[in-house]
């Protein structure tokens, strides 16, 4: 059993979770053009969830703060950019990719900057006046939660609204008998690139070099004489516009969608963070692709299994690994 | 003048009382040892000086400032460095990372650099590993040498030599009579013998209260006192 | 604690009583039917929000899933009433499976958050809670999906159950209130919650309370003193998931209906952490003044906010605020504004005033 983990370490360790599963989806599955679909899908949905997860897992990590208000970012991301589409539908519709890609942008910034405001008002307000005091920053951050939804509900209504898509992401493209849906292409780039921004940042710089130092021991980063509470406010801002963006990309996925958005996607995020173990973007990227790879498989293989299958994965995963696969905080 | 004054000083931690009431004087220069059995509140005197508890009544002046309720980054910038008993080594970073962390601006200079690599040839040999990966002896001098990467005018450290090999324990020695002379050093011991070695001045904390103070030489003479104070046979 | 030597205090246990005592009467001094249904759901809720507050006031961490624990409860003696007929036995066996079930996962979802970050524990509760739901309407051919069951009480219940008769052979009247198998299915829900109530007071009384408190004030000095948070804390989140699951069958049996939104749905799961912050966490007397304020409020507020919402009608935004609808906006801000300025609730910022000498 050791030499086994041993030589799995090696070629990868717990990185290889993905593959493996995705071998064994490949086998039960048996079409190879159902299984490079739904291994698309999969791998789009984990990135899109990475960006609702990753803000969440470093601003725990960072100060021991965990935000269960954090799914409004991703509601609020979602409904700014339906608008934003939705003024700007004669771009969309235009026959010009240049209009097309200007109207999506567009509604990508709209999301992001609600994002960086809302997050500097939820943690200058909201959650400032209760650091170190789990149990009120659960309640305080659950009734702006609460709140936001209402706001959301009043301001956009209870029912279902269609978001529009720019007409080059549109459609799919088919290789062989495998159709890929190009929005699902674009959805995965957009988070892979979030992850390798996020990740040179992190490794690179020096201001990466405090959040690390700071997630791993916070005091000591003071004691060295850096004001870590003044970067946790920089990053609380980014890890919210980071889930806006990824509500903003999920509402496209989706192309209809209502108020419970936010908290049906509250559960997927935590499920990743606790599986990636908190405080790691490389462990919310594995928890992430992990969940969005099972969600499709278990969706095709036995759908009435579907969401219980991510609670049977996190189970599964803290039973083996009770911090999670890759925890930066121990 | 002295270059660290604490007035009076108690610490609350929660509902508890752990400080009473510390009053030292800790000159400029050379080695101030703090003793006292475990639990005396040692570790929450040197913590209380970075900051990191508030002291409630009472002062801290270092070097004419007071420091009282200032935020331990301040205290930091102010010249204080702080090597705690668990060394507070960032374990996902590389040696090379946890020094350039310490420095000011995210450059070393090159004749600290030199000093350090001397005094401590083992980090360079680790240079680019995990500082996880270290010994227990080598976290301590990277936890040390992180503590002189910049010029600090008083170093607080915490039990350096807690479960460390004689060897180990001598090189600290070393270090530590090398680098006191830019630096004061306020060091918290359990080990009297390594402490009689380096100290000049000392005090013992008993309880939450200083309950003496003088210099090395004259508590290593009286025989009656350091079994009385520290409980040796 | 010094709370008990408070002229506060003896206000807050006053008002209990008044409350138990207009509850004890509910049918004879509010002679109409929604104002039974307010009484017995305010029953209902006392025991639901105590059971919370065991846990969250006493130990100190948040659990999301105690509506699930009510919903086990309610659908097991819904589903049994439902397969087996209305009786007894039913009753019996729905209780006991719902207690069942509640013990089984708390002890699984107990031991596998709270063994390494109590953090993980309101994540996981709230993850496992929304996996219930949606097992609860996908799960049709038991559990009824989206529309849940309904199923007859037991026959002693029956709004046609003649409890005495006078010489007419009718039902006989006491005080103008006919005593019918209505009021006696009032009375079992009053004195079902009163018993569960009281076992909740007794528990709190004894040693055990001393060492909750100890656990949620200091956890490291617990642990050196020799308890073992971990075990102590599961066992507290199985004994209130019992008797969430106790109160659960009561409701089941007074609404004889039983669906996602009556007994599982989130929506209720926040209205139980408003009661017992509203209330006041951790003494008690809080959930009863809690859930008395909330489920009035839910009741005859929603009237007012119409009113409100019609006199602001020309003025923008607001008036969508303060739609019926969007009474929980307003109820999450009072929320956010109590954990701030008054963390310890109605009652344990009462019982902190007027300290005898």
């Amino acid at each position: 059993m050791d030499r086994i983990s041993e030589t799995l370490g090696r070629f990868g360790g717990v990185y290889l979770l993905p593959l493996i599963l995705a071998a064994l989806a490949f086998v039960l599955i048996g079409a190879p053009s159902s299984w490079a679909t739904l291994t698309v899908a999969g791998l789009a949905m984990g990135m899109m969830v990475f960006l609702m997860a990753s803000g969440l897992s470093l601003i725990f990590g960072l100060m021991d703060v965990l935000n269960f208000g954090h799914s409004a970012f991703v509601s609020f991301g979602a409904f700014v950019a339906a608008s934003v589409l939705a003024a700007l539908s004669g771009w969309l519709g235009a026959d010009n990719v240049l209009l097309n890609i200007a109207a999506l942008s567009l509604a990508i910034i709209a999301a992001m900057s609600f994002g960086l405001a809302a997050g500097w008002f939820f943690e200058t307000v909201i959650i400032r006046p209760v650091y170190h005091d789990h149990l009120r920053q659960i309640l305080i951050t659950m009734g702006a939660l609460i709140v936001s939804e209402q706001i959301i509900l009043a301001v956009w209504g209870g029912t279902p609204i269609t978001v529009l898509r720019p007409q080059f992401l549109e459609g799919a493209w088919i290789i062989g008998d495998v159709s890929i849906e190009i929005y699902r292409i674009f959805a995965f780039g957009l988070g892979l690139a979030a992850f390798i921004g996020l990740y040179l940042v992190l490794n690179r710089t020096r201001l990466g070099l405090l959040v690390r130092a700071g997630v791993e021991n916070r005091e000591m980063v003071e004691a060295l004489g850096f004001r870590i509470d003044r970067l946790f406010i920089g990053v609380f801002m980014v890890g919210s516009a980071l889930a806006a963006v990824g509500g903003a990309m999920w509402a496209g996925y989706e192309t209809l969608i209502t108020p419970a958005l936010g908290g049906e996607m509250m559960i997927v995020v935590f499920i990743v963070v606790i599986i990636g173990g908190l405080g790691s973007i490389e462990g919310t990227l594995l928890g992430a692709l992990l969940v969005g790879l099972t969600a499709n498989y278990v969706g095709f293989l036995a759908p009435k299994l579907a969401l219980a299958s991510n609670m049977i994965l996190m189970t599964a995963i803290l039973l083996w690994r009770p911090n999670g696969l890759r925890p930066a905080v121990k | 003048m002295s270059l660290l004054t604490l007035d009076h000083m108690k610490t609350n931690i929660g509902q508890y009382a752990v400080l009473h009431d510390v009053s030292l004087e800790v000159p400029e220069g050379g080695v101030f040892v703090l003793l006292g059995r475990n639990g005396a509140g040692k570790t929450t005197t040197l913590r209380s000086i970075m900051g990191l508890w508030k002291p409630a009544p009472g002062t801290v002046r270092f070097d004419g400032t007071d420091l009282t309720g200032m935020h331990t980054a301040d205290i930091a910038r102010r010249g204080i460095a702080y090597v705690p008993e668990n060394m507070g080594i960032f374990g996902n970073l590389t040696v090379e990372e946890n020094l350039i962390l310490a420095t000011d601006k995210g450059r070393f200079d090159q004749s600290r650099l030199k000093r350090i690599t001397t005094l401590f040839p083992a980090l360079e040999r680790f240079w680019t590993k995990q500082a996880w990966s270290l010994s227990g002896g080598q976290k301590q001098m990277l936890s040390v040498a992180r503590a002189i990467v910049e010029p600090r005018r008083l170093i607080l450290i915490d039990e350096p030599t807690k479960g460390l090999a004689p060897a180990i324990v001598a090189a600290m020695a070393e270090a530590f009579t090398e680098i006191s002379r830019e630096a004061t050093l306020l060091l918290v011991e359990q080990n009297f013998h390594f402490a009689r070695s380096i100290g000049r001045d000392m005090a013992v904390i008993d309880n939450g209260r200083v309950v003496h103070s003088s210099s090395m030489a004259d508590f290593a003479a009286d025989k009656p006192l350091q079994d009385r104070l520290l409980g040796l046979s | 604690m010094q709370s008990k030597s408070t002229y506060g205090t003896l206000a807050v246990k006053t008002a209990v009583l008044v409350i138990a005592a207009l509850l004890l009467f509910a049918p004879f001094l509010f002679q109409d039917v929604r104002a039974l249904e307010v009484a017995a759901r305010i029953c209902i809720f006392i025991v639901l929000v105590a059971s919370y507050d065991l846990l969250i006031g006493y130990t100190g961490i948040v659990s999301f899933a105690h509506t699930m624990f009510f919903g086990f409860g309610a659908y097991g003696a819904a589903i049994a009433l439902r397969q087996m007929g209305p009786g007894w036995d039913a009753v019996a066996l729905g209780a006991v499976a719902g207690v069942v079930v509640s013990l089984v996962v708390a002890t699984a979802v107990g031991l596998l958050s709270l063994r390494v970050k109590a953090i993980f524990f309101a994540m996981i509760t709230l993850a496992t809670a929304s996996v219930a739901l949606v097992l609860a309407s996908q799960l049709s051919q038991f559990t009824g999906g989206e529309d849940g069951i309904t199923y007859r009480a037991p026959d002693l219940f029956k709004p046609a159950t003649k409890l005495m008769v006078d010489e007419d052979g009718k039902v006989a009247r006491l005080f103008g209130v006919k005593l019918n198998g209505k009021l006696a299915a009032y009375y079992f829900v009053f004195f079902t919650s009163l018993a569960l109530f009281l076992l909740m007071l007794r528990v709190v009384a004894a040693p055990l309370g001393s060492v909750l408190k100890a656990i949620r004030e200091n956890e490291a000095r617990a642990e050196a003193v020799g308890y073992r948070v971990v075990a102590y804390r599961t066992f507290v989140f199985c004994l209130s998931a019992a008797v969430a699951s106790l109160a659960g069958t009561v409701y089941a049996i007074w609404l004889k209906y039983t669906g996602p939104d009556t007994t599982l749905s989130f929506a209720i799961m926040i209205d139980i952490l408003l009661m017992v912050v509203i209330g006041g966490m951790g003494t008690m007397w809080g959930a009863v003044v809690g859930a008395v304020l909330m489920v009035m409020a839910q009741y005859y507020l929603r009237d007012l906010m119409g009113a409100a919402a019609e006199a602001t009608a020309n003025i923008p935004l607001l008036p969508d605020l303060l739609a019926p609808d969007r009474w929980l906006f307003w109820l999450g801000i009072i929320f956010i504004l109590l954990v701030y300025f008054f963390p310890r609730g109605i009652t344990g910022t009462i019982m902190q005033k007027g300290a005898r000498a």
